[in-house]
């Protein structure tokens, strides 16, 4: 291998780079809305007119807006095409050599979607191939592994993550860098590294995003982990229900393996980390780090009590570091710009961004990634752009079936740990999903009990029992069959149930009924009013 | 799905090409027991689902106890141990669809195909199923017709499609 390899693919890259370049993008949400047939026709029509050394027409990954997709844009210019249909490919290039043409869906990127935007984990997505390696390491990727195994020594690593002040993005955002001293700390004659892939929280599409955008970011991420606690190996749990994600990653992990970036002897040094997959097979609980574990292990996913925790005794009894696909796409950034970078941004308690989905009732549905802090309302309404139809908000959802609905009265709520805390919600990994006033939020605490109902695994007997009745309780509620005392009861439910539970997924299932019942109280005791003075219901 | 192997009990036929390459992976796998999972994820793309002698030759091969084999399967919901229809329409039930109407959808298409979700129609053509979340929050309402995702589905297109399905029986669109 020679010197500096990075350097040698990243200058053929930009001597290769054509001078204009039509993006468009072919992550699964506009991919599902054509525009694979998009992105052949731009090739086509860039050839038809002779363009073919001056255009280069890119598969990227995601651009964001995703509700007007399919998009391709255009650089240098910064043109933003929206709902592009292959048709519409001859204008688009038309439109390259100065030709107006109405017909297309012209939107922008000096929205208040984009500009209030600050990208880490999603600077090349929307930008890069992300099936070419190569243009990953023209974007700087990998130079940061190859700082690491070279002059860094493990704890120089760890330090700077400490530093940075960066907490798992999975949701309960334990600091990062102390979990990796806790891993390193451990002596054992293997270790292992472990991407938790498997984002089950519905309405979350984060980590299916960077993963099909950029997956040579997490692999970097987990390579740098891997070298500051000592292992060897590493396993990226991916939901089986992203295919395309599989299948990227798939290519990544082949190309960086021939690149010399993953497998033995790593920028040739000492280091030898080799990565491989593992394929979720639908279970929500597997999110849950030590039932994901088990998952790995070819087992049912049933979580366990912790102690040990994963860091002491993990995979096979093994110390085991997890951290979640956003926090290991966070780590090369961290290590590029340095730890006094990263903590400069964002709250005292919270540093950094947070990649959100924004879906639900609201006009621009897609993925924005902001500071920490960032308040509810500028990213619901400035960036959001509102409930459509004239409608008003009246909740917003963080957190998933482990989260809680935040009020409109508190869109002011910036958005960082502890003050999501404080509303009744968690951070969670970064679903966020609007609701307007025709949602019925009993309904909303039902379907998210109904979830966790179906998806207790049965271990423990608070979680498999408990959430049962509290669905139960709740459709009683829902056809006004119940009375005032089934309130108390459903509490007193929540609050078992909470308490027993032996994992995450049932501690946390009583948080959406905790969170509607403290907040829209008057939703439940409408139906209840209704017994009330109306026997026939 | 054939009949053949439903008397096979340990040893598959060699007539039947998806016997070795379900063999490949186990090898491939080194016959390790920590690869059932991968393992079961093949036979299923294999033979569509996994029945019983599936089961017990995956369990005889990686040297597992076939409750261990019948247990991991049935714990996952992307595992089937009765075979699907001809067609499959996945609905989304994940958050941000059901804000958007998840709920009315998957009823019409229910009642279109007459069959509640998780079942197929006697005729085998369409398999009516849910998922917990796509990931394709941003063009819900999301359904999954013949392994293609679908976004801003609506409740005509839906019907229509299944319909189209339990009609031209022997026609099939991929």
């Amino acid at each position: 291998m020679a010197q500096n390899p990075l350097t040698e693919i990243a200058q053929q890259e930009h001597e290769e780079k054509k001078p204009r370049c039509l993006r468009c993008c072919v992550a699964a949400g506009c991919l599902s809305q054509g525009s694979d047939g998009v992105r052949k026709a731009l090739q086509e029509a860039v050839e038809a007119e002779g363009l073919a050394d001056e255009v280069e027409v890119r598969g990227v990954g995601c651009m964001g807006l995703c509700s007007r997709g399919p998009l391709v844009a255009s650089d240098p210019e910064g043109a933003l095409y929206e709902n592009v249909t292959p048709q519409d490919a001859p204008s688009i290039v038309a439109a390259l050599k100065g030709k107006e043409a109405p017909a297309l869906k012209k939107g922008s990127f000096q929205i208040p979607f984009f500009i209030k935007q600050l990208p880490i984990v999603l600077e090349n997505s929307g930008r890069i191939d992300p099936e070419r390696i190569e243009a990953y390491i023209a974007q700087e990727g990998y130079q940061a592994l190859q700082h690491v195994v070279r002059e860094l020594s493990p704890t120089e690593v760890i330090d700077e993550i400490i530093r940075s002040g960066l907490r798992g993005r999975g949701g309960a955002g334990y600091p990062t860098g102390l979990k990796w001293s806790l891993v390193a700390k451990t002596r054992a004659e293997r270790k292992f590294v472990v991407c938790n892939a498997d984002e089950g929280d519905p309405g979350a599409f984060m980590d299916r995003s960077v993963l099909e955008s950029d997956p040579h970011r997490v692999l970097e991420g987990m390579a740098i982990a891997a070298y500051a606690v000592g292992a060897t190996q590493g396993y990226i749990y991916v939901r089986g229900e992203y295919p395309l994600a599989i299948s990227r990653l798939q290519t990544a992990i082949r190309q960086a393996r021939k690149l010399g970036m993953l497998g033995s002897q790593i920028f040739d040094t000492g280091f030898d980390f080799k990565v491989d997959l593992r394929i979720g097979a639908g279970a929500f609980v597997c999110g849950e780090e030590t039932a994901l574990m088990a998952s790995i292990e070819g087992r049912r996913g049933t979580p366990r009590l912790r102690p040990p925790y994963p860091a002491e005794s993990g995979l096979w009894g093994f110390p085991t570091l997890i951290n979640n696909v956003e926090t290991f796409a966070n780590i090369p950034a961290i290590v590029r710009k340095g730890a006094d970078w990263f903590a400069s941004i964002g709250t005292e308690k919270s540093k950094g961004t947070k990649v959100f989905a924004l879906a639900g009732k609201i006009r621009n549905t897609g993925l924005i990634e902001v500071p920490m802090g960032t308040t509810l309302r500028e990213i619901v309404i400035e960036m959001g752009g509102g409930v459509p139809d004239g409608k008003q908000v009246k909740a917003v959802q963080t957190g998933g079936p482990s989260g809680g609905c935040i009020p409109a009265s508190a869109l002011d709520t910036p958005v960082d740990y502890e003050s999501l805390l404080k509303v009744g919600s968690i951070m969670g990994s970064g679903g966020m999903i609007v609701m307007d006033e025709d949602t019925n939020m009993v309904d909303v605490a039902r379907f998210f009990m109904e979830f966790c109902m179906d998806e207790s695994c049965g271990k423990c007997i608070p979680c498999r029992a408990g959430t049962v009745q509290m669905y139960r309780l709740l459709n009683r509620i829902r056809n006004g069959e119940a009375t005032e005392d089934d309130l108390h009861t459903l509490f007193e439910l929540c609050d078992m149930v909470k308490r027993a539970s032996l994992c995450g997924l049932g501690q946390s299932a009583p948080n959406p009924v905790l969170s509607t019942l403290r907040f829209f109280r008057d939703d439940y005791l409408a139906f209840i009013k209704v017994r009330a003075t109306d026997h026939g219901g | 799905m054939s009949v053949e192997h439903q008397t096979a009990t340990t040893a598959p036929p060699k007539t039947d090409n998806r016997w070795k390459l379900l063999e490949a992976t186990m090898k491939r796998h080194q016959y390790q027991p920590d690869a059932l999972i991968e393992v079961l994820h093949t036979a299923q793309e294999l033979f569509g689902y996994l029945d019983r002698d599936l089961l017990t030759y995956t369990a005889h091969s990686l040297k597992l106890p076939p409750s261990r084999v019948y247990g991991v399967a049935t714990f996952y919901h992307f595992f089937s141990l009765a075979p699907k229809g001809k067609h499959t329409c996945v609905i989304c039930m994940g958050t941000a669809c059901y804000v958007k109407g998840a709920a009315r959808l998957l009823a019409a298409a229910e009642q279109a195909a007459g069959v509640k979700a998780g079942e197929t129609t006697p005729d085998g053509e369409v398999s009516l199923l849910t998922a917990r979340c796509l990931g394709a929050c941003g063009i819900a309402p999301a359904a999954v017709l013949d392994g293609a995702v679908a976004g801003h589905m609506t409740d005509d297109v839906l019907v229509q499609q299944v319909k189209g399905w339990m009609e031209h029986g022997a026609e099939s669109t991929h």
